[in-house]
């Protein structure tokens, strides 16, 4: 009697998991304890004037303008610093997923500057946390200063090289905030009184208003600074609002540098932000695809697989 | 007794062919297609859930939204990040039944399916026909429709109105297997 009771008990509680919901079904057969990464920090590749910890995805080649004006406060004369220009075209390339080099010219001081980026830690969600994202930046500029100097200087007398770690944690989906230390070294300066390395640490911060609208900030702190400027060095400040339709993101800015890679903001500003000294600019940048996006390929080749692996021992299931 | 274990065992095995009534599939597949003057538009999702139970001819579907993937990655991300705001809404769900289904049939079918879609928090109804089709172990439903971009509050900014269709085609194909608990 004993072991009947049991039986019915357990039949009973058959039916009770056959009369289950299917949603609650599909519910407990949802993927669990998958890693799951952080996407979009920021929406590009630079923050304002600095690079963000974000990479372009596998095979996406961007075409970048950056475009600064003079000085706001040069007067009318000068039609409102619209008379004078800097730009900086570049074609910037994802080899994989994270990993992007880049190439660009600046009319300012007509410089040409290469970089390498990698990211090496990835902010993780849910099961595993972890709590922000690191990459490396390594570039190096070479300049053709046309105020100093008359005689021709060797190739590696013109270089300048950049070395940053990113650290970069997306707090919540409207606000990124980012660190920069960051290692400066010029292989010949113009003074004596010229340091020939310089620290600087750098922060920036994303505020996102709508999903195709964000704000953002940057400074840059300089821990010593160079001598040979015409003006005081100051630090890097700017500010930038930023758009995003398509394949295209746009960001105006305000700041008070007018270059635009690393060398040449971090230690070669001069503007005093609160003085006027705001130069406004704007980032264009348009991705194309180039190569295949590598996710679909592995996730079919896996897939395949898996069929393949059905058709071979078709009496099993496996899940 | 005796008399007792065969029922015990009649149930038991009654309950078994209910089990059976259950087909599963988590390796599903959808895609979507956007048309429109500037630009087509495709995603694919290959690990789609779905169940269904043929005593009922109920279904039901999950579409993870992160599993899309698109040929641009770039489109991936705004699709993620912009429209579908998958970390608020992770998934879309799709529960339905289908109608004049006759399990005696063998071969395609063409069966109704009615039901309801919920995407980006919002739901509208969706009616379809499919093709159904069960083997001896093996139950696969195909079939397309149309949804409506703004049933979903989703909101196309107007630089892009061009570039995304205001209706998106998807087309699904789900073999599944018996479930088993």
């Amino acid at each position: 009697m004993k072991h009947q009771i049991i039986y019915i008990a357990l039949v009973l509680l058959g039916f009770q998991v056959n009369a289950q919901d299917l949603t609650d079904i599909l519910e407990s057969q949802l993927p669990k304890n998958e890693v799951e990464y952080v996407e979009a920090t920021f929406k590009g590749t630079r923050i304002i004037n600095g690079h963000s910890v974000e990479n372009r995805k596998k095979g996406t080649l961007e075409f970048l303008i950056s475009h600064r004006f003079g000085r706001i406060n040069s007067g009318a004369e000068e039609l409102f610093g619209l008379d004078q220009s800097n730009i900086r075209l570049a074609l910037e390339y994802a080899i994989i997923d994270d990993l992007m080099v880049g190439l660009g010219r600046s009319s300012f001081d007509k410089t040409f500057d290469g970089f390498v980026k990698y990211k090496f830690l990835k902010q993780q969600k849910g099961k595993g946390a972890f709590p922000f994202s690191a990459s490396f930046f390594g570039s190096a500029a070479y300049d053709q200063p046309t105020s100093f100097g008359s005689e021709p200087k060797s190739f590696s007398t013109n270089l300048t090289y950049t070395s940053q770690l990113l650290i970069a944690s997306k707090i919540s989906p409207a606000f990124s905030f980012q660190i920069t230390p960051t290692f400066i070294h010029r292989n010949s300066v113009v003074l004596q009184a010229d340091p020939q390395n310089i620290f600087a640490i750098g922060t920036g911060a994303r505020m996102k208003i709508t999903n195709r609208m964000a704000v953002s900030a940057e400074y840059f702190y300089q821990f010593d600074e160079l001598a040979s400027l015409f003006e005081p060095p100051t630090n890097s400040l700017a500010f930038a609002v930023e758009f995003e339709t398509g394949g295209h993101v746009f960001q105006i800015i305000l700041s008070n540098t007018i270059t635009m890679i690393e060398k040449s903001f971090i230690t070669e500003t001069t503007g005093d932000f609160f003085d006027g000294d705001i130069h406004l600019g704007f980032n264009i940048s348009r991705a194309f695809q180039v190569g295949r996006h590598g996710k679909k390929k592995t996730r079919n080749k896996k897939n395949i697989e898996k069929r393949k692996e059905k058709k071979d021992n078709e009496s099993g299931y496996s899940y | 007794m005796k008399l007792f274990s065969i029922l015990l065992l009649a149930v038991i095995s009654l309950q078994g062919l209910f089990a059976q009534d259950k087909y599963f599939t988590k390796s599903g597949h959808i895609d979507f297609f956007s048309h429109s003057p500037l630009e087509d538009i495709k995603a694919n999702n290959e690990q789609v859930l779905s169940i269904i139970d043929t005593s009922t001819g109920e279904v039901a579907i999950y579409v993870l939204m992160k599993s899309f993937s698109f040929k641009k990655a770039l489109m991936q991300e705004h699709f993620n990040e912009n429209y579908v705001e998958s970390d608020k809404f992770p998934k879309s769900v799709f529960k339905g039944k289908m109608t004049n289904l006759d399990l005696s049939k063998s071969g395609d079918q063409e069966v109704a399916i009615n039901g309801e879609l919920t995407l980006h928090g919002k739901s509208a109804p969706i009616n379809t026909t499919g093709v159904f089709n069960k083997s001896d172990d093996k139950i696969t439903l195909k079939g397309d429709f149309m949804a409506t971009v703004a049933d979903y509050g989703i909101q196309i900014p107007r630089t892009v109105v061009n570039n995304i269709g205001k209706e998106i085609k998807v087309t699904f194909d789900l073999t599944h297997e018996p479930y088993q608990n």
